[in-house]
């Protein structure tokens, strides 16, 4: 599909090259002695494991952060780049992984905050601002009144904006930041195609993505980094996915999900027609024991919402819902808790864990009236079940009193989902349990959500990733604008359906 | 377009200064006649020029609980320095006024972005030395009116083209911020700060300068209405507008300033600052003791900061394509 | 993570602590604070022959404790990210409320109820405006604040209530023994209490999960809203409290009783280490503060120095102790 026919660059100078850069923070070296090249036409892809040191580099790049060592070479030439002006101006930019855009500014304000064209007395020149607007957005072939306030806009024209800011500084070098993270299927398809507009404009694009299927489909070059250290890099139709997981890695990973034999048992959850005014309807399921129920679909499904109005944080959901057969009334996070039903989040670090507190502390939180007497705290009984279930996930830290903010995120993880099992919980979600953590972990998790069900607990696992899906569950639904659209068992479950049911085609 | 403009913050207030000042004419109509409407302005003046700068704190995520005891200490500096120099021209005494506050403003300004210390924390400190210093150099004594030098106390009341300086000067303002805040970079900066302060750091904005900036601005506002209070009410002492930086905060949350930043316009701290003045002006009008006014406009603060956090409320996501259609 | 573990591979066991406690109370703010204390303790002595007098001291003792009860239960509320700035205002409306029932010819008892009561509606009204309505407190609290002061306002206008009974005045003038005055013990008792409430129980607890982080609070499992209106309710409930001891000490009730005193409980708890951004803070803390605040007052006082450059002291005081710290740690980065 995806013609290679980029012609060999690789005799052009690069626009932009990093030489021996290293940054360094207290008690981490988070770049040693780091190099990449961008090409001019040519999309880049930067592959490594979260803390290798990606983002990072965005930030030197973009003149956020100093480098401690090395050199910035700019079309051969060594060059400072001491603020976020002084990058834009040597023509860099970048789209970053959350949309950072401003709601009550209008469009035009957006893409040109910072730059804005000026007329008499330096004062901004509106009509400028927004003619160059309606250009660049034409340009990239989005439909956007460059006068609309932003908050009046979708999260897809949000991003095509986002777009169009990085373009507005007539940028040489572009960086994309984990770009696809929140868009849909098809926004993705368009996304792709603006970028070989790019390409054909001539500009170097750095491209950052964890998913392989993107760097393999759009990126002409790769560079990789592991722990904050150049690896490799090179042309991505020399390579194959596995050499650049073992590049990424350092080591061999084949068998990525745990094999179990399912000992499903019986009813736990029943769900009955719940529904929601704006975000879901008519979902209906049941759970058994030791089962593990896949929920996949795209992004704005409508999966997320729903979980948590299972687990009581959204109000205002209508139907039944019974656990061991008992119609239960879930009106707040405490009732959901209090009944069984637990909700690990996909928003580790605002929902999931509460990083300015220990380690002890984040896993007792929803189980203090367990190892308190009278609403009076009783530390030694805290700690006890703390190291209970710290062994239990093989937590790695120096002690029971770390602030949880300063472990890394699998380690994170795994203290959000030690606090639920602390309550011991009937039901429990896990919501993308493995986004944003590094390979070793993800498979740990996998593990352990393998060895819970084995012991009889009832799991539902929202995935967006379908090796996850296929590798993990039992059962799967899929949901789209907010319905239940399918339900596939383990033996008929292959991407091809679960794509065509998410999609609608 | 239209529809939008309608369903504006600020067309909603000034159609309840509208329908404020209607009942009020019902039963007193000289109270909306042009001169005491005008006159209504010009005591107002001062609350606007002070709203305005708060409004642009406010707009950086911070707030300014120090505008008052600026406004205090620089009224007695200048009522002092007029009567060493009484022949010193006003043009100089205006000049030291603004420089005056500026430096307080500057002040608060450093303290939140080098130091990094809550906004609220620094002005509460500030205020309360602010205060302190005005005993320590008035030693606790009034200028009196008498002291005071004729063109020192003739400067706001002198009129042109009908007003009076002090209404002309809140107009200049309210023109010239307008223009600050919607043509300028610091304006547009000054959204992008207290919207998205994170956004704002990546799309090459100081978040901290432009805070700072903002507190100069307020400061430099307080300084020069420091002046004009002083010589229009002819005195000075410890305690003038003791309490005045409510008001102010008052004026912009009425005005449909978001205490969380980021959302804001002049023309709404404006007609906040107005409804106030109307409200105070048309107490002992109506015959209501001036002791009910702070409970009003305690009132209209929960009223205004109420709507508002319901015309801001995220709307969740719509997902279902039936929920689509009725909105 | 190796190194520092020296358990076997097999059983993964992480130590409860590394430094201990000792070690790391030592450290603190609230030592520091201690220290303060102490210094301006010994100037005191040293500046004024009449500061180490038994009776003076204990008159020392009344320009904090009113204030300080207000301060135990704001810290909680400041540490769970909310704040009253309405708290002066309550007890002038809850001040009037027991003038208004000294006139209609109520006894003590019911007095003590009508101030406590008043307190308390205030605090519900507080928290219902922020956990219901969803509003900002600093701008909720600032309309209250001249709500509740105006309604003193409207009902006294320039007028006093006076004519409180005797036995009233035992709250802010009465001894329980010796030089110990009733304000104190009940300062004393507040602030066992009120460090046992943060510190040992799980309401407490679930304040500093909630100001450290109120969404992963909630999705905890935690009643954030239910944990937030307490804390208005007990915020309002010791204004009512020191309503009623200020009142009994003045003997009289006017609308701008306790003017501005919300600056300064609010300094006296955040000069006691409380992030005034929430998550983070100490009730021994606060309770030194009170300490060092009145201390400070008193000695300037005997100094003869006028009360509003105490102010200027406190406000440079509370500027400072945040000041300082951050400009020392930027200074050994140079």
């Amino acid at each position: 599909m995806h013609a290679t026919t980029t012609q060999s660059n690789s005799h052009q100078v690069p626009v932009l090259s990093l030489h021996g850069i290293t940054k360094i923070f207290p008690g981490v070296k988070a770049l040693d002695d780091v190099k990449l090249n961008l090409y001019p036409g040519e999309v880049t892809a930067l592959v490594g494991e979260n803390g290798a040191g990606k983002s990072t580099v965005v930030k030197i790049l973009t003149g956020i952060y100093q480098p401690d060592g090395g050199t910035i070479y700019v079309d051969g030439t060594a060059t400072h780049l001491p603020t976020a002006q002084a990058a834009a101006a040597m023509g860099i930019t970048a789209i970053h992984q959350e949309t950072v855009l401003f709601d009550e500014l209008s469009v035009a304000e957006n893409i040109f905050l910072g730059h804005a064209p000026r007329g008499v007395f330096g004062l901004i020149d509106r009509s400028a601002m927004v003619r160059k607007a309606a250009e660049i957005l034409k340009s990239i072939g989005a439909e956007i009144d460059p006068a609309q306030r932003l908050r009046d806009l979708g999260i897809a024209n949000k991003h095509l904006v986002a777009i169009a800011r990085a373009l507005s500084t007539d940028a040489r070098v572009v960086i994309m930041d984990e770009p696809t993270a929140a868009l849909s299927h098809k926004e993705i398809q368009e996304l792709y195609e603006l970028v070989e507009k790019l390409k054909a404009q001539n500009k170097a694009i750095l491209f950052i993505s964890h998913k392989f299927d993107e760097i393999f489909h759009i990126a002409d070059r790769f560079t990789v980094y592991r722990d904050g250290q150049f690896v490799a890099d090179g042309r991505v139709d020399e390579i194959n996915e596995g050499e650049l997981v073992k590049m990424m890695v350092g080591r061999n990973v084949n068998q990525i999900f745990p094999t179990r034999v399912p000992n499903i048992g019986k009813d736990v959850l029943e769900v009955d027609n719940m529904s929601h005014p704006t975000e879901f309807a008519g979902i209906s399921f049941t759970l058994r024991r030791g089962e593990i129920l896949g929920f996949y679909g795209l992004v704005g499904a409508g999966r997320s919402e729903f979980m948590q109005s299972l687990f009581g944080i959204t109000h205002a959901a209508t139907g039944t819902i019974k656990i061991d057969g008992e119609p239960i009334t879930i009106r707040s996070s405490a009732d959901a808790t209090q009944a069984g039903i637990v909700y690990v989040p996909e928003d580790r670090g605002t929902q999931g864990a509460i990083t300015a507190l220990p380690i002890f502390q984040n896993i007792t939180l929803p189980s203090l009236k367990q190892t308190s007497k009278n609403g009076f705290i009783r530390l030694a009984e805290e700690f006890a079940l703390a190291r209970e279930y710290t062994q239990r996930l093989d937590l790695r830290a120096a002690s029971l009193d770390t602030l949880t903010g300063n472990l890394s995120g699998g380690n994170q993880q795994k203290v959000v989902i030690a606090k639920w099992l602390a309550t011991q919980p009937k039901v429990i979600i896990l919501d993308e349990p493995t986004k944003g953590i590094d390979i070793g972990s993800k498979a740990a998790v996998h593990e352990f959500m393998a060895e819970l069900a084995a012991q009889g607990l009832a799991v539902i696992m929202v995935s967006s990733e379908i090796p996850e899906i296929i590798g993990m569950s039992d059962r799967v639904i899929v949901m789209r604008e907010g319905r239940r659209v399918a339900e596939i068992s383990r033996s008929e479950l292959t991407p091809e359906t679960l794509v065509r049911h998410a999609a609608g085609i | 377009m239209l529809r939008k403009l309608i369903t504006s913050r600020e067309a909603l207030l000034l159609g309840a200064i509208a329908v404020l000042l209607g009942l009020i004419s019902l039963r007193f109509p000289n109270f909306v006649a042009p001169s005491n409407l005008a006159s209504v302005f010009n005591d107002t003046s001062p609350l606007i020029l002070l709203a305005i700068g708060q409004m642009i704190v406010i707009l950086t995520k911070c707030i300014d609980l120090s505008v008052a005891a600026n406004l205090a200490l620089t009224g007695m500096v200048v009522a002092m320095i007029n009567v060493a120099f009484p022949n010193l021209p006003v043009a100089f005494i205006l000049i030291i006024a603004v420089m005056l506050g500026t430096l307080m403003g500057m002040v608060n300004g450093l303290l939140v972005w080098k130091l990094d210390i809550p906004p609220i924390v620094v002005t509460l400190g500030t205020m309360t030395i602010f205060r302190g210093i005005i005993f320590l150099i008035s030693d606790g004594k009034w200028v009196n009116s008498h002291e005071m030098s004729p063109a020192f106390k003739a400067f706001p009341r002198a009129e042109l083209f009908g007003l009076p300086v002090l209404s002309w000067i809140a107009i200049l303002a309210v023109i010239v911020f307008t223009i600050v805040m919607t043509r300028t970079t610091f304006g547009r900066a000054a959204y992008a700060a207290g919207g998205n302060s994170h956004a704002a750091t990546y799309a090459g904005i100081n978040v901290g300068r432009t805070q700072f900036v903002a507190f100069t601005l307020s400061g430099a506002l307080a300084g020069l209405t420091g002046y004009l209070w002083v010589s229009r009410y002819a005195v000075a002492y410890v305690d003038i507008a003791g309490g005045f930086e409510l008001d102010v905060v008052a004026a912009c949350v009425i005005g449909g300033v978001a205490i969380t930043g980021g959302i804001g316009t002049v023309g709404g701290a404006l007609l906040g600052a107005l409804f106030l003045g109307v409200i105070k002006n048309a107490l002992p009008v109506v015959n209501i003791s001036p002791f009910w006014q702070l409970a009003i406009s305690g009132a209209a603060i929960i009223i205004a900061v109420t709507l508002n956090a319901r015309a801001n409320r995220r709307k969740g996501r719509i997902i279902l394509k039936s929920a689509e259609q009725p909105a | 993570m190796s190194g520092s573990n020296t358990a076997t591979e097999v059983a993964n066991v992480i130590p409860d602590r590394i430094k201990s406690r000792l070690e790391q109370s030592l450290k603190s703010w609230e030592s520091l604070l201690m220290l303060v204390a102490i210094a301006i303790f010994i100037a005191n002595s040293f500046a004024s022959p009449y500061f180490l007098n038994a009776w003076n001291l204990s008159d020392a003792t009344f320009n904090f404790t009113e204030k300080a009860y207000i301060a135990f239960a704001l810290a909680l509320l400041i540490i769970a990210g909310e704040i009253d700035l309405s708290v002066a205002a309550i007890i002038a409306l809850a001040s009037t409320a027991m003038g208004a029932a000294v006139q209609a010819g109520a006894g003590t008892p019911v007095l003590v109820l009508v101030g406590l009561g008043t307190g308390l509606l205030c605090g519900a009204f507080n928290g219902l405006l922020v956990t219901r309505l969803g509003l900002p407190s600093i701008v909720a609290t600032i309309g209250t604040m001249s709500l509740f002061r105006g309604i003193s306002y409207i009902i006294l206008g320039d007028q006093a209530y006076r004519g409180y009974p005797a036995d009233f005045a035992f709250f802010g003038q009465g001894y329980v023994f010796w030089v110990i005055s009733f304000e104190f013990v009940l300062f004393v008792l507040l602030a066992i209490v009120y460090s046992i409430l943060l510190h040992k129980t799980n309401f407490g607890r679930a304040v500093y999960a909630i100001g450290n982080n109120p969404t992963g609070a909630l999705f905890s499992g935690i009643r954030v809203a239910r944990v937030k209106f307490i804390l208005f309710l007990l915020t309002g409930l010791m204004a009512g409290v020191a309503a009623i001891c200020l009142t009994s000490r003045l003997g009289s009730t006017r609308p701008s009783i306790a003017t501005g005193w919300e600056l300064e409980i609010v300094t006296m708890v955040v000069l006691g280490g409380v992030n005034i951004l929430g998550g983070s803070g100490t009730l021994p803390g606060v309770v030194i503060a009170a300490f060092v605040m009145g201390l400070v007052t008193f000695g300037l006082g005997l100094l003869n120095v006028p009360g509003i450059v105490m102010s200027i002291v406190i406000g440079a005081l509370l500027i400072g102790v945040i000041a300082l710290p951050r400009l020392w740690s930027k200074w050994k980065h140079r």
